[in-house]
């Protein structure tokens, strides 16, 4: 019943998004239309309430974390990172990439067994290429699916109508991981592991970025429209699969400038 | 003077000025690492907060195109206001940048920048990419320098792009949504630039 409600949430988003996307055309290969914020006052007051909970909460969480020890530090993040892998590879196949694939199932083998567990990087001394992460979201834009509108969501923070639809596509099956810790019978991974595992995610990217973000509330007149902004480049230039940044592929928005 | 002296003399004349341009024309890449080697000075050195920021707004003032970047800012705005609104924006966004800019720098403390490559974009512009080097608290981060070249004796940068995620394209954006949320009324703006730089 749960799988059922879930598809039928799938369904409807991405025929949304599909709808108040695109014509057909990858996005990315022309000037974008803005995101809509179809949802601006509910957005604002759930940025609000992220925000109560972060100095509360994720940020005395996240100075904590960062007192521990560098090793410490590197050792978790390179765990979550491995672990992200299982999402990723799935990702790889999905948006054609079968090369990437290959590279980053050989780099989860070797952090695996040989990096233990992921915690030391491994594959990264042998000389694998940089790992780029990949997910559902992204295999949707890859596929054409438009962005949708932008949400902010309780706790999990920015988003889109795709992205929401790409993280169900995890709890459908998407995420061994979650499938292993959830419906696994077995007596090494519960459901309160992943849950962990998800919540030092959180922790972990806080921590990394606990002056960044802290100077550019400070330094924002705006604050939410420039985290709604940050976010939603950070996406395109994931889809995009490029090195190229988003303000040379939209080159016209400087060379507007010059004929004015 | 015959008209063959006259001929060497226009060419040599010709020949002189053209080479001027190149002898003091600047590389994008150097001006990069050059900008950044004097905000790092600035950065290291034995000043307190107030004295490096003054610096550092010295600094933004003569290699950054403040007017440029406001103008690209405005997006779709520039359009629609009349010339002493475009007069009071300049002014209000002069302000407002140097005091931001200053500020967001003024947190680092020793930052060290590594150039590593340029891209020519077109005549106007070169994207200059660069690595602000990891330390034990934050890992290393690509920053890269969209240079307007149109002048190339005189350099200007016109954007940083941390990440990927480029600070004009978010200030225009975030521009953009004050004003909307005002109904299209740029006095919102004003009054928020005015609000910050105080």
């Amino acid at each position: 019943m749960k799988n059922i409600i879930i598809t039928f949430l799938i369904s409807v988003m991405i025929s949304s998004s599909a709808s108040a996307g695109t014509d057909g055309e990858n996005n990315l290969s022309k000037n974008s239309q803005p995101v809509k914020d179809c949802f601006e006052s509910l957005n604002r007051a759930t940025f609000s309430l992220n925000q109560g909970l972060d100095k509360v909460i994720f940020k005395p969480v996240a100075r904590g974390y960062r007192s521990l020890p560098s090793p410490v530090r590197t050792g978790t993040s390179n765990a979550l990172t491995n672990l992200s892998s299982l999402i990723t590879i799935p990702n790889n196949i999905l948006q054609g990439e079968f090369k990437t694939a290959g590279v980053n199932s050989g780099r989860f083998v070797i952090n695996t067994t040989l990096g233990i567990l992921g915690i030391f990087n491994v594959a990264k001394k042998m000389g694998f290429s940089e790992y780029e992460k990949e997910d559902y979201g992204q295999t949707l834009g890859v596929w054409g699916v438009g962005t949708g509108c932008y949400l902010v969501l309780p706790v999990l923070g920015p988003s889109t109508v795709r992205d929401t639809a790409g993280s169900f596509v995890n709890m459908l099956g998407g995420d061994p991981y979650y499938n292993v810790s959830t419906h696994g019978n077995n007596e090494y991974l519960s459901k309160s592991q992943y849950v962990t595992t998800k919540v030092l995610t959180g922790v972990d990217f806080r921590a990394k970025n606990l002056e960044t973000i802290d100077n550019l509330e400070k330094n924002s007149l705006d604050f939410y429209a420039s985290v709604k902004s940050l976010y939603l480049q950070d996406r395109q230039k994931k889809i995009a699969n490029t090195n190229a940044t988003i303000e040379v592929l939209y080159e016209g928005d400087w060379e507007e400038l010059e004929t004015q | 003077m015959s008209s063959k002296k006259i001929l060497t003399t226009i060419s040599f004349l010709i020949i002189f000025f053209s080479n001027i341009e190149k002898v003091y024309s600047i590389e994008p890449d150097i001006f990069v690492q050059s900008t950044v080697n004097r905000a790092a000075k600035t950065l290291g050195g034995n000043l307190t907060k107030e004295e490096r920021i003054e610096k550092l707004k010295d600094i933004a003032s003569e290699t950054v195109d403040i007017n440029g970047i406001g103008y690209y800012t405005l997006g779709a705005h520039r359009k629609n206001i009349n010339d002493d609104q475009l007069k009071q924006y300049k002014f209000l966004f002069e302000q407002y940048f140097l005091k931001s800019f200053a500020s967001r720098l003024a947190e680092y403390s020793n930052p060290e920048i590594e150039v590593i490559s340029k891209n020519k974009i077109n005549e106007n512009y070169t994207m200059v990419s660069s690595i602000l080097v990891s330390t034990e608290q934050r890992p290393e981060v690509k920053i890269d320098w969209r240079i307007y070249t149109k002048n190339p004796e005189n350099p200007k940068i016109r954007d940083l792009v941390i990440e990927g995620l480029s600070l004009a394209r978010t200030q225009k954006e975030e521009f953009s949504s004050i004003i909307q949320s005002n109904d299209g009324d740029i006095n919102a703006l004003f009054s928020t630039l005015k609000e910050f730089i105080k």
